[in-house]
């Protein structure tokens, strides 16, 4: 993708920054446009509802519609509140929530970084996102909007342990922190997806098998909380903290909060899908290869990696409409006293077998 | 030639620099009409009451302080995860070992309690008038719930 | 002036100045969260440097773990808005003195050490190489370091429970 960038463009600097701004303007905003109608329409039809039906055929512009509100909103800063950290709380935590991207890859095509680092790197700079809420919540001077940020920092920093034990088994089993690597070490068939074991010798793939599926499973619960969904959504549960620590937000401030909001759900499934469900490799080989059109390749691996990771952005929202909230003491006890524990058990197993 | 995190900073940098243009450019087209009631911290209306800069529940800094530790020990498994294969088994046992020292601290920790969030006692409602003898059963049942 | 070094002047203006606030801000939460921006910097230069994975993990426990806590302790805080933090100067003469000599031991020592101006573009990867001194050369550090990481570990849970009481 560079290389054609770099061929038109003769700069490598603009060809980057063009490569940069591409997962942002083809994806994310498409994705955040689509998934907050999804959110809307299956919510309403899972509970017997229609949902938003007046813009567009069955309310698909919807969410256009909502834009154009947002942008013409007033931009209310109260007077208590600190501006500067009020300002500077969005471009936090889009930003980290951005510098994720830039080592998910999309297709073989199409990675924004290649560094080596991969997960390590992913793991680490979502830590950002941690800082721009703290700072939103405590700029805005607001009580809900303090205690929204102070519970998920906690919630955040606390499903990381588990997340990170999850990543080291997976990095056990792999040998690698790359997720391209990881992407291309689960090619073929759907069975070797690390989610069924990996690409292993048949015998040694069913003794991880257990195990895997166990790891996926923590992995999904933790990145639930680590993106605040239900059921772990106390720090915005609206019934108690209004809107946790965007509150005090409005416009277009407001709606860069949401953008990174919806940027993470699918970053979190993206990893999820990269890690464990074979990246963008198709689960019953390529089209392309089949008919020989090689170009073809590439574009079939961003469909597939769009499928997996819109998908499990499908199965957040569903549980977010099937599971009720936790507790707090019930969050930390979860965490803490259940997935640590098993990440922990699970991490020892995993890389006893991956010695066979 | 741009290393792999020069990309990165890229990224980075386009984020930090979209924000406030989208921000900025928005000024053009929204309204601004601020007013004393607008400029109030929202509080369900009501004019706000002390300031949110309170004492906080120390288990936040609890929860904070064991994270970090964690948080070391995955740093320093990250490089061994890469290449305990190469050792075979002496490789595994040098991070199980190291697993299972942490593992103490943990079980420590969870004897202690560190590790349960202390909540409120629920408070049984009081009754006021007392039910007739009669509903001896019922009063039972009320209580157990 | 290449790219690379308009980088690294980024990276160090960002730094130095983030490290300026954080000493001369009044406000303790201003502070907390410029020093954020400093450990930022770090983080890139030691990228710069071809310290990849150092790099990476001074995001990771500095501005994730470091930070985050220090901002939850300025919360414990009693009465933030109230703390009257100094920032004044006092002691000047012996600071000077101070100053002075600790930046003239920081110069000489830079003028004599031998630098190696290689360009660290394209560095490999040091994670493998640092997993493998890990299990070899340093393999009773690391141990050392899990029994080290324990006792804080113990340390900090008995320092917050005497605190509770």
């Amino acid at each position: 993708m560079y290389e054609l960038l770099y061929d038109i463009f003769g700069s490598e600097i603009i060809a980057m920054i063009i490569a940069a701004c591409m997962p942002l303007f083809l994806f994310i905003l498409p994705f955040a446009l689509i998934a907050v109608l999804l959110e809307r329409k299956v919510s309403a039809h899972m509970q017997d509802r229609l949902g938003p039906m007046r813009v567009g055929y069955h309310g698909i512009l919807q969410t256009i519609a909502d834009i154009l509100k947002l942008i013409q909103k007033e931009d209310i800063v109260a007077d208590t509140t600190d501006k500067k950290l009020f300002n500077m709380a969005p471009v936090l935590v889009f930003a980290g929530s951005y510098a994720v991207f830039a080592a998910i890859p999309f297709s073989g095509a199409f990675i924004g970084s290649a560094a080596d680092v991969g997960i390590f790197f992913i793991i680490a700079v979502s830590s950002i996102v941690v800082a721009g809420i703290l700072m939103a919540g405590w700029a805005s001077n607001n009580k809900y909007s303090l205690l929204g940020a102070m519970r998920s920092a906690a919630q955040i920093i606390s499903y990381e342990i588990p997340t990170a034990l999850v990543v080291l088994s997976i990095v056990m089993l792999t040998g690698t922190l790359s997720l391209n690597t990881m992407s291309i070490q689960q090619t073929a068939y759907f069975w070797n997806w690390n989610l069924f074991g990996g690409a292993a010798d048949g015998f040694v793939q069913l003794l991880l098998l257990p195990f895997t599926v166990v790891a996926f499973v923590i992995f999904y619960i933790s990145s639930l909380a680590e993106v605040n969904r239900t059921p772990f959504d106390i720090p915005e549960a609206e019934s108690e903290l209004v809107a946790g620590y965007h509150t005090e937000y409005s416009g277009m401030k407001f709606a860069m909060f949401f953008l990174a909001e919806y940027a993470n759900m699918f970053a979190v499934s993206a990893i999820a899908v990269a890690i464990f469900l074979g990246g963008y490799q198709s689960p019953l080989g390529y089209l392309g290869n089949t008919i020989g059109v090689e170009w073809l390749i590439p574009y079939e691996q961003l469909f597939w990696f769009t499928v997996k990771g819109v998908g499990l952005v499908l199965v957040q929202i569903w549980l977010r409409w099937t599971l009720p909230r936790l507790r707090v003491d019930q969050l930390m006890t979860v965490c803490w006293k259940y997935l640590i524990p098993y990440a922990f058990v699970n991490l020892i197993i995993i890389g006893l077998i991956s010695l066979i | 030639m741009l290393t792999e995190f020069g990309k990165i900073f890229i990224f980075i940098l386009l984020a930090v620099v979209f924000v406030p243009l989208i921000v900025y450019v928005a000024k053009f087209i929204r309204p601004a009409r601020p007013t004393k009631e607008k400029l109030k911290i929202y509080e369900c209306g009501e004019n706000p009451e002390g300031s949110p800069w309170i004492k906080f529940n120390i288990r936040f800094y609890v929860i904070a302080l064991i994270f970090l530790i964690f948080d070391v020990e995955v740093v320093l498994l990250f490089p061994w995860a890469l290449t305990y294969q190469d050792f075979g088994f002496y490789g595994f046992m040098v991070g199980i070992i190291f697993l299972l020292i942490l593992g103490l601290g943990m079980a420590y920790e969870w004897r202690k309690g560190d590790l349960e969030w202390e909540r409120p006692k629920p408070i049984p409602p009081i009754l006021d008038d007392e039910p007739p003898a009669e509903n001896e059963e019922l009063k039972e049942e009320s209580l157990t719930i | 002036m290449s790219l690379y070094d308009i980088i690294f002047y980024l990276f160090a203006l960002l730094v130095l100045v983030s490290a300026f606030i954080t000493v001369t801000s009044k406000n303790i939460v201003h502070s907390a969260f410029s020093l954020m921006f400093t450990l930022f910097g770090v983080a890139g230069i030691y990228v710069l440097l071809g310290a990849d994975f150092l790099g990476v993990v001074q995001l990771l426990v500095y501005v994730g773990g470091i930070l985050i806590l220090m901002i939850f302790g300025v919360m414990m805080t009693n009465e933030i808005t109230n703390v009257d933090i100094k920032t004044g100067t006092t002691q000047v003469v012996p600071a000077i003195i101070g100053v002075g000599l600790f930046a003239g031991a920081l110069t000489s020592m830079m003028l004599r050490t031998g630098w190696n101006s290689q360009p660290s573009e394209n560095m490999d990867t040091t994670t493998y190489a640092i997993g493998k001194l890990l299990l070899t050369e340093y393999v009773l550090i690391f141990e050392l370091l899990g029994m080290l990481l324990l006792v804080a570990l113990i340390g900090a849970a008995s320092v917050a429970r005497k605190e509770k009481e």
